[in-house]
């Protein structure tokens, strides 16, 4: 069966700690600046009616995805589950995919960065990868792990070994990751129960990523209160 | 680092990637001018040769900003779904025509070579209208305004070639300039007042002067001058220049602050926000 594997950000639970950016980083060892999950720290609302709301963003694995049609390379495409990869063997670096990118999900960086100056501490010599200079990079949803953990029987979303670093390391349990198309996945059950939306959904751009904002409306409930 | 919902300037296309679409624009243009009108020997050749020169150094500016040079070519991989590669493809045959023709001396060559510069300001507007990210860009009509604005700054260019060439005006180059600064003018409107409300701000308030420029020195100034030219035979050849000039200058302006000012994101939306707690 054809599977979607999407992410889903429960923005009642995100408390903003950032925990998800640095296992991110920590797993695919991005340089200074890159970030390839971030959590947005936004205020929204007018005095008195003020909510502070964190926003986990990134790629958001698009089913018709913009960066991969404008790729002049195709090293940018989508995978039968959903999700989308870069090649950085066949990527120019021409920035095409970054502009074409309704969500910001995508970094350049022209020469090796790292934490303290110059000279890269003995972790990031280690993990440092001269095919991620001058090429397009972003968020993969720890594909390698999805592909490992499959390949080992796991289900992603509900086995560790086989889910995106950034969902294991989510203290308040926000984050979650699942296949869309089984009915009977974590992630499908949670959207079936909630209220949810994607972010620039007006583009056409078909989002796998998921936020939650109330509990479903049900026949004879009203939904809690709150700023809307 | 924390980004709240406020569209912020893109920084992945600079002025590298402007001055494609400055030179490739007015070199695709001019290419097309000097195809149509008839020039003498040795004069079509020259014309030709600018005109590719200037797309050469077009895209050799956005050569210098892709990270990865030596793969340029990989450029040519996705013919199926980007512009990018499919304008690549056009300058590919827009070189060969044009070279041809300057070789073979062949106006067939020189015919071929104008469709292909059309094509070519063609994609460079479909490249515009393909980024979703960025509003300014993303708007459907910008394809026509990149276009007329090519075909403004040609004409523009080739009307100041005529005269360095002591060719006078020819009619059809003053045409084409009154037409396409008039179409550009049309279209900088119906573009203008479909992406307005779409547009951040600070975008909005580096776009629209560059665009009333359009209409100023755009299109005003080259069609007074234009008028004035075809009136007073001794203004003609100066009155044609300057036209040319200020139809180039109101079509870099405006490309300039549309690819490097004007490019803001739209940020991040949050349609609803969280209900924590409950009744």
């Amino acid at each position: 069966m054809t599977k979607r594997w999407i992410m889903i950000a429960d923005l009642r639970r995100c408390v903003g700690c950032q925990t998800c950016t640095a296992a991110c980083k920590h797993t695919n060892a991005t340089p200074p600046e890159v970030q390839w999950r971030r959590v947005l720290d936004m205020e929204v609302g007018e005095y008195p009616e003020v909510k502070r709301v964190f926003v986990p963003v990134g790629c958001m694995h698009c089913a018709d995805p913009p960066c991969m049609h404008v790729c002049p390379s195709t090293a940018t495409r989508k995978r039968a589950d959903g999700i989308v990869t870069i090649d950085y063997d066949l990527c120019i670096g021409c920035g095409y995919c970054a502009v074409a990118c309704p969500y910001q999900a995508r970094y350049k960086i022209d020469k090796p960065s790292f934490a303290y100056g110059d000279a890269p501490m003995e972790n990031e010599a280690k993990t440092f990868d001269w095919k991620r200079i001058g090429v397009a990079t972003k968020c993969t949803f720890c594909s390698d792990r999805v592909d490992a953990g499959l390949a080992k029987g796991l289900t992603p979303g509900v086995d560790p070994e086989a889910t995106p670093a950034c969902v294991n390391s989510c203290i308040a349990g926000a984050l979650h990751f699942g296949d869309r198309e089984d009915p009977e996945s974590n992630v499908s059950r949670l959207l079936e129960e909630n209220e949810h939306f994607r972010m620039h959904e007006e583009l056409g751009t078909d989002p796998g990523f998921y936020y939650l904002w109330d509990k479903a409306a049900k026949e004879g409930y009203e939904r809690g209160g709150g700023v809307r | 680092m924390s980004y709240g919902p406020r569209p912020w300037l893109q920084l992945h296309w600079d002025q590298r990637a402007a001055l494609n679409f400055i030179f490739g624009g007015t070199g695709g243009g001019f290419i097309l001018l000097s195809a149509i009108v008839a020039l003498p020997p040795r004069v079509g050749e020259a014309a030709m040769l600018l005109g590719l020169a200037l797309v050469a150094a077009g895209l050799a500016s956005v050569w210098m900003e892709i990270g990865r040079k030596l793969r340029a070519v990989h450029v040519f991989f996705n013919p199926f779904t980007s512009w990018m590669t499919r304008e690549s493809f056009v300058a590919a045959l827009l070189f060969g025509c044009g070279l041809a023709a300057i070789v073979l001396e062949s106006p067939r060559f020189a015919a071929g070579a104008a469709v292909a510069a059309l094509g070519f300001v063609y994609s460079q507007g479909r490249i515009l209208r393909a980024s979703k990210g960025i509003p300014a860009w993303r708007e459907p009509t910008i394809t026509w305004l990149i276009f007329w604005t090519a075909i403004a700054e040609g004409a523009g260019l080739f009307l100041i070639f005529s005269a360095l060439a002591g060719l006078g005006i020819p009619t059809v180059a003053g045409g084409t300039l009154a037409l396409a600064v008039v179409a550009r003018g049309v279209a900088w409107s119906v573009y203008r007042g479909r992406v307005s409300a779409d547009l951040a701000p600070q975008a909005r308030a580096v776009l629209e002067p560059a665009g009333k420029q359009l209409y100023q020195l755009g299109a005003i100034v080259p069609l007074a001058l234009l008028l004035t030219g075809g009136a007073i035979d001794a203004f003609a050849p100066g009155a044609a220049v300057l036209a040319g000039i200020a139809a180039l200058a109101a079509g870099w302006r405006f490309k300039f602050v549309l690819v490097v000012r004007a490019s803001f994101n739209q940020g991040f939306s949050l349609p609803r926000v969280p209900v924590r707690g409950g009744k």
